[in-house]
């Protein structure tokens, strides 16, 4: 039986803003709506979804980079919500990030040697010499030649840069790596180099992913287990050949549908998910899927559908599943 | 690795920096001219003891009010002192004044700016709100009230225009901050458990540092021309002590009769602001397109 990494249990963040002129009213964006999800030590998690719908978000709240308004994370057993400062530096580095643009997320002023040389020494990971040889190993590792350390973010290209990213995440040698849409502002060609390494980095390391992606593509290969995020809820999880063999959730379905096969012989027409996203802000009554779901009943239009779990660590939230 | 490249390897990011802003001043020849002039005042004012032809505080009473000629360049005040003299020494008054009191200002200023920028909310409300109050006051009037109510001594006199710089460095230090902390690069360091401290000075300073070395050059410009005009309405240095400002008004009670008493402290008054601020144009628009197309 596999160990619970993380756990996140019914973890909710609403943002809040003022909008209109000259009467401002308050709105509120529903980013998180009570998610709870759990990641297995050595597994890729892949938390999929369309834009806004919540998926980076959670990817920060589990880090703490934006505190949740209220639910509970739990890292290896130890409460991170709850955590004080010295716990939480402590956390950090068992937990890293990596994003999604590698242009803004490095700071351009800064050298590479000292980029990844600067986590080490604020964690007092060795002497200035132990701290030296691991830049240098970090660079191998992630497939950059030894004198990028002497080099600006500037003289690299978004692939490099990616590889930079990932280096940087590893100075401080995390058990979880949230990985924010990696590989979406890359090449194709680059994509799958980047994957390859950190798949490589997985198997060597043992790390574990939270992989936040809208390519169900790549999900499908990368990860083990997933969850659909559907306006700030997860709407299904499960592990990955079963979810894509045989999806529950209509919404799941038509995702599937609407990825690309990548084989002529098989190429139909897509099924076209019908519609907008509708605004978090204003979500839609009963289940937030109705107004683009083809086979919507009555009741989906009055009660948002209860978590049911069917068998295998599946669960989904759907009327058609229901008793 | 071996450790001459650990040595080495530092110096070229700097001399690569440097060679990139030259490349962009070089397309200005103003702020050539601007450095020029600004470095020759700056030489004058150091050897001044060594190249001043007389002592600026000698009197000739015999040659007292003389227009300019082989002895006195400049000519002779009231007193018989040598203007060519004071002019010299004035410079490192001037200077010494005008940089310790912009130096200052850009200290406190942009570390205002910066954590103001950084911590946002309310603090940052407050605190710009604070920084326009003391913006609204134009530095002339600032100067002299300071001056007036603790009187006339180089301290205040650095401590009065330094005050009024100090608004306008937080304006431009905050601005980038906030552009800067919403990138992805610093919520790495969040991430990576920095303190605060560490992201602000290490992360966002250098990313700001280019706006504040431009208001800097143009301010240094100003501080000068506060300081003159204090010296010029009795606030600044006291006499026998050459100030610019101070000559022009002692010249300027003669002036139908001997202008050259006035003239040449306006001139390098003049001179001085105009090559501070052709320099800081210059400093701004090759720091500008970096910042814009760099990354």
């Amino acid at each position: 039986m596999a160990e619970i990494l993380l756990a996140v249990e019914r973890l909710k963040k609403f943002f809040t803003q003022k909008r209109g002129f000259p009467n401002p009213e308050t709105v509120t964006v529903r980013a998180l709506d009570e998610i709870s999800f759990t990641v297995n030590r050595g597994e890729a998690f892949g938390l999929v979804g369309e834009s806004g719908c919540g998926k980076s978000t959670a990817g920060r709240c589990v880090l703490r980079l934006i505190e949740p308004d209220s639910g509970g994370v739990t890292y290896a057993g130890e409460d991170v919500l709850e955590a004080g400062k010295e716990r939480l530096r402590l956390l950090r580095r068992k937990m890293q990030i990596v994003f999604q643009d590698p242009y803004a997320s490095l700071n351009p002023r800064r050298m590479i040697g000292k980029a990844l040389a600067e986590p080490m020494q604020v964690h007092g990971l060795g002497d200035s010499a132990e701290i030296d040889a691991r830049v240098e190993a970090l660079l191998a590792e992630v497939g950059l030649p030894p004198d990028a350390r002497w080099r600006f973010p500037h003289e690299f290209s978004g692939g490099q840069r990616q590889r930079i990213g990932i280096a940087r995440a590893l100075t401080v040698s995390p058990e979880l790596v949230v990985a924010d849409e990696p590989v979406s502002a890359l090449d194709v060609s680059i994509q799958s180099q980047i994957l390859l390494l950190l798949r490589g980095l997985q198997d060597k390391h043992g790390l574990s992913y939270i992989f936040i992606s809208h390519d169900l593509g790549v999900v499908r290969w990368f990860c083990q287990s997933i969850a659909v995020m559907y306006l700030g809820r997860i709407v299904e999880t499960g592990p990955v050949p079963a979810i894509f063999d045989d999806p529950l959730h209509p919404y799941t379905r038509m995702l599937r549908e609407s990825s690309p096969v990548p084989d002529p012989e098989v190429r139909v027409a897509p099924a076209r998910i019908a519609g907008e996203v509708p605004s978090a802000v204003n979500p839609p009554a009963g289940c937030h899927f109705h107004t683009r779901c083809p086979h919507v009943m009555d009741k989906c239009r009055q009660a948002y559908p209860e978590w049911r779990m069917v068998g295998q660590g599946r669960g989904v939230a759907c009327h058609l599943h229901g008793a | 690795m071996s450790r001459g490249a650990a040595i080495a390897a530092p110096r070229r990011g700097f001399v690569h920096a440097l060679r990139e802003l030259r490349r962009a001043f070089n397309t200005n020849i103003t702020s050539w001219i601007g450095l020029g002039v600004f470095l020759a005042i700056v030489l004058f004012a150091v050897l001044a003891p060594v190249i001043a032809p007389f002592d600026p505080y000698e009197q000739h009473i015999i040659d007292r009010l003389k227009g300019p000629d082989a002895t006195y360049w400049f000519g002779t005040d009231a007193f018989g002192r040598d203007i060519l003299s004071r002019l010299l020494h004035g410079a490192r008054y001037s200077l010494v004044i005008g940089s310790v009191a912009t130096v200052s200002a850009m200290i406190i200023g942009s570390a205002i700016g910066i954590v103001s920028g950084y911590v946002g909310g309310r603090v940052d409300l407050a605190v710009m709100q604070v920084m326009d109050v003391l913006m609204s006051f134009p530095s002339l009037i600032m100067g002299l009230m300071i001056v007036a109510v603790l009187g006339p001594s180089m301290g205040n006199l650095i401590f009065a225009i330094a005050l009024t710089a100090i608004a306008p460095f937080a304006r431009i230090a905050r601005a980038p901050t906030i552009v800067i902390k919403q990138r992805d690069f610093i919520e790495a360091c969040r991430a990576l458990g920095f303190s605060d401290l560490r992201i602000m000075v290490v992360h966002i300073l250098p990313n700001v540092m280019a706006e504040i070395l431009v208001l800097g050059t143009l301010w240094l410009a100003t501080s000068i021309r506060v300081e003159a005009s204090l010296s010029f309405i009795g606030l600044g240095l006291k006499p026998p002590i050459p100030s610019w400002g101070g000559m022009v008004r002692e010249g300027f009670e003669v002036i139908l009769d001997s202008a050259w008493l006035s003239i040449f402290p306006s001139l390098a008054i003049l001179l001085i602001i105009f090559a501070l601020n052709m320099l800081g144009d210059g400093l701004r628009d090759a720091v500008d397109p970096k910042l814009r197309g760099g990354e």
